[in-house]
Parts: structure tokens; C-alpha cells; sequence
């Protein structure tokens, strides 16, 4: 029931921060009283988040910096989704 | 390294650093975790003390960062120190009774770059609310704060103690929550150490209302999800009612920092009560105090497990349970957590869940909590 869509604008939730952490070795999105800890492909994605680019512009500046990855528009849109159902964006 | 099930392994990073600023609170809630000799406390942290913890937590790779108490809003200083831990990079919680909060002080510490605030809450209904508290005034001014809170955009998380005298109310409290804009809501069953340990009779809800409880809590669940409500409700069952301990702090000394209002480092807030010595910040440094202390190697890994806990292959998961409950239940704090079945002296939990059927304390037997309370139970 997918309803996420390449003219979607996502934002970071109010509260939610994403930041590379170097104890961790790795990005985390802190949130009140939580963090989580994102794997490589989750923080580029994540980090191209900025409540101005649509979905559409992350796949494509995500293309640009990964042109062998394929796939790139699916992995963007199926990981949008789950932050959504999660609460860490918002779909404008 | 040494043999097989031992865990000598380097210990990861101190995640979470606790600061509890303050003991001194305004309000005197009987299931309050702070020690029962609160008032014998020795001096607080200086700013410039705090802010040097900070720092060093910060080295270690702590990135959460709660400001507690007592009641944090006490401190002059929180702006100040606000500021600091967030130019440190630190993600950073108020946690906070709303008692002290102004409009004035939310903006302030949002200028110094504070992220989050959690309220707590003693009951949605005004009276009990206060009585809890020990407060006229108290449930009217949180209402107003979780309000202002909202309007300046923070994020915010509500808290409620919940307990045998509220539990039925969970609906209203939900209700509540969701009126307030809450974007997380705590519905955690009190657990029983400081003063909640004294007041157990009077705070432990029965299965029948816990069980209710929480199926109206999964009703709320899925009326929110299905509205694509981004509010989410959390629920903490006692573990008295549980077959099997939690995994106490996610292990000794494995995530979680935690600093009295002294400079005691801590494992868990409750830890203080144990028969352990702990190191204090003003004493050693927070590398030494997180590694190589005594006090946070005292229960770490599982190579001082005893039986059952020992040979049972569940200890992965729970580490034989919580040490302060095990401690404050048979006086051993090495004995397995009595919450698990397996246990020899399972059947003090057995008995408490009785007492909840049976033989219940009212909401005016219990103790609350305040430093005349703590003076006259600790002497000496
Ligand atoms: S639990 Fe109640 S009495 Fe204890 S510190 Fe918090 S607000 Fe104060
Ligand atoms: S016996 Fe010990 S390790 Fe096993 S489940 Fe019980 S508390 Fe956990």
C-alpha cells in the first residue's frame, strides 16, 4: 500500500537529527531519547533529506554519486516508506 | 581472554550519559526513584564540573544526553549548560515536571539549542494528579507547560507514572496525551526501587488492571496508526508481572551513564543503594571510571553469574536481571533477579502480586516522598 511517490518532498521530522557519530563508526538519527544506528545506504539517502529536494531530485543526485548502484530509484522509495511508517519524515 | 562464556571483552562506548543535576524537587512523589536518603546527599556538581563531564562522556561517544534530577529546573545554570552539551554535540533531553517551567525558560533554552522536553505526569485527572505530586497547583501548570512546549515546536514526550490509583484512568490519560499533541507518550508502570519500593503496596496494580491497561493501550495503537497519527504510545509492564527479568540497563556498564548531583558515577540511577563502592567524576576521569572502575566492572559481562543464571542458556538476553531488585528482595545483590521463574525466591513476587489481589495499601498510606520523609527513614 505503498504511497510514497517521486513528486513527494520528504523532511525530517521536528526533533529528529541525523549525524555521523565516530565512537559508532557510523551515521546515527537521534531522536528524543532514541538513536538509531543507519547503515551506508540509509545515511546517503537520509542525508539528502532536506525538505526542499522531491524524491525525484534525491534519486537523481544519488545516481550521480553512485552511478554503478542499481536500482537506486526502488531502494530510495522502499526506505522512504518504512521512515515514514516510522515517523522519522514527513511526506509534503 | 579466558575460557568459554566468559565476556573479557572491551565494553562499547557509554551511549547514554545521565545527568541528575539536582536532588532538590518542588514536588514529593511517592514512587520516585531517587535514594530514600536523598537529603544526606553531598554537594552538587559545580557548572563548570558538569560541563567538564560533558565533555569527556562526549570523548567517550555518549550522544544522548538527559538532564534529570530531582527537578533539573532547579539549576540556574541548565541554560548554560544546554548550551554547552549541544555545542558538543550531544542530542539533549530536559526531563522535567513542568514545575519551574516558564514560557520565558522555553524559549531560552531553545535559543541555547535544547532538543527535547518530556513532561512528566502524575495522573490526567487533577485531583489525584496533585495528591500524587503533593501539589495544589501542579497539574494545572503542567497542562499549561505541555502546551507552551508544543507552541515554541519541540518535540515532546509525555510521561505517566502508572500505578494501581491511575491505571483504570488509561483511556483519559491517552486521550490527554493526544489533546496535548504529545509525539510520544511513556505509559510506564513504576518500578520499585527508591521510594516505590517503600510504597509497593500501595503502587502495584493488579494483572487484571495491567492486563486491561494495556489492551486498551493496543486499541489506541491501531486507531492511531490506522489515521497515520504519528504519535506513539509505549508501554512498560512491571516486570513483577513478568516470568523473566529485562536485561537491566541493556547490561552493566554496557550503554548508560549515569552522574548523581555529587559526581558518584553510576551504572543505573538506582545503583547507589547497592553494598558497591562507586567512583566519583571529581575524583577519577570518566575514561577510567567507564573501563577500569571497580564499581562498573563489578557486574559487567556474565563471569559472576551464579546459579541458576550460570548455566542457563537465556543469560545472553537478561544478564540475570536487575542487581537493585535482586539486592532490595533477598539482600544478595549477586542472587538471580526473583522476577525470573527460575529463581529460588521467585515467591516474594508471587506474594506482592497477592498483596495486589488482597491486601492493597490506599492512595493516603502512601509515603511521599520529601526530606523530612528521608531524614526520619534514614537516620544515622
Ligand atoms: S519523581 Fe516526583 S518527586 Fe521524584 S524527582 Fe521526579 S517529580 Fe520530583
Ligand atoms: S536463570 Fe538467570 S539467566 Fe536464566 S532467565 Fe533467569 S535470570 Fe535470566
Amino acid at each position: 500500500m505503498s504511497e510514497t511517490t517521486l513528486n513527494d518532498i520528504p523532511q525530517l521530522r521536528r526533533g529528529f537529527r541525523l549525524q555521523w557519530e565516530p565512537a559508532q563508526n557510523c551515521h546515527v538519527l537521534l531522536y528524543p531519547e532514541g538513536m538509531v544506528k543507519l547503515n551506508d545506504s540509509a545515511a546517503a539517502i537520509l542525508g539528502q533529506v532536506d525538505g526542499d529536494r522531491s524524491i525525484a531530485a534525491i534519486v537523481a543526485a544519488l545516481r550521480e554519486r553512485f552511478p554503478k548502484a542499481e536500482d537506486i530509484e526502488t531502494d530510495v522509495l522502499e526506505f522512504l516508506e518504512v521512515a515514514r511508517e516510522r515517523s522519522w519524515i514527513e511526506l509534503h | 581472554m579466558s575460557g568459554p562464556g566468559s565476556s573479557c571483552i572491551e565494553p562499547g562506548p557509554p551511549l547514554w550519559l545521565l545527568a541528575e543535576l539536582t536532588y532538590r524537587c518542588p514536588l514529593q512523589c511517592p514512587y520516585c526513584s531517587n535514594p530514600l536518603d536523598f537529603a544526606r546527599h553531598g554537594e552538587e556538581l559545580s557548572t563548570a564540573q558538569w560541563i567538564e563531564v560533558f565533555r569527556q562522556a562526549r570523548e567517550l561517544g555518549a550522544a544522548q544526553l538527559g538532564f534529570s534530577g530531582g527537578e533539573p529546573l532547579v539549576r540556574q545554570d541548565l541554560t548554560e549548560l544546554i548550551r554547552a552539551a549541544r555545542g558538543m554535540g550531544y542530542y539533549t533531553n530536559l526531563i522535567t515536571s513542568g514545575i519551574g517551567l516558564s514560557e520565558a525558560r522555553i524559549a531560552e533554552f531553545a535559543a541555547a539549542g535544547l532538543d527535547h522536553i518530556q513532561v512528566s505526569f502524575q495522573a490526567a485527572d487533577e485531583e489525584v494528579n496533585n495528591l500524587l505530586a503533593g501539589s495544589d497547583k501542579a497539574f494545572a501548570q503542567k497542562l499549561a507547560m505541555a502546551r507552551a512546549v508544543k507552541a515554541h515546536g519541540y518535540p515532546m514526550v509525555l510521561n505517566f507514572v502508572t500505578h494501581r490509583h491511575n491505571i483504570d484512568h488509561i483511556e483519559r490519560i491517552i486521550e490527554l496525551c493526544l489533546e496535548l499533541e504529545a509525539d510520544f507518550v511513556e505509559l510506564a508502570t513504576c518500578q520499585f526501587y527508591g521510594w516505590a519500593e517503600l510504597n509497593r503496596a500501595g503502587l502495584l496494580p493488579t494483572r487484571a488492571q495491567l492486563e486491561r491497561a494495556e489492551r486498551i493501550t493496543n486499541e489506541w495503537r491501531e486507531k492511531l496508526a490506522a489515521r497515520k497519527h504519528p504519535c506513539k504510545l509505549i508501554f512498560v509492564t512491571p516486570d513483577y508481572y513478568e516470568e523473566r527479568p529485562k536485561a537491566c540497563m541493556g547490561g552493566w556498564g554496557s550503554l548508560f551513564l549515569d552522574i548523581a548531583p555529587d559526581g558518584t558515577a553510576l551504572p543505573c540511577h538506582s545503583a547507589k543503594m547497592l553494598p558497591v563502592q562507586f567512583p566519583n567524576v571529581r575524583e577519577h576521569s570518566l575514561r577510567h571510571i567507564w573501563f577500569d572502575s571497580f564499581g562498573f566492572n563489578r557486574f559487567r559481562g556474565d563471569d559472576w553469574l551464579p546459579e541458576p543464571c550460570r548455566s542457563c542458556d537465556e543469560k545472553d538476553r537478561d544478564f540475570g536481571g536487575c542487581r537493585c531488585q535482586a539486592f532490595l528482595l533477598t539482600g544478595d545483590a549477586e542472587a538471580t533477579d526473583p522476577v525470573c521463574g527460575k529463581s529460588a525466591h521467585h515467591g516474594l513476587i508471587l506474594d506482592a502480586r497477592r498483596q495486589a489481589e488482597e491486601a492493597p495499601r490506599g492512595l493516603d498510606e502512601l509515603v511521599q516522598r520529601n526530606v523530612r520523609a528521608s531524614q526520619i527513614i534514614c537516620k544515622g
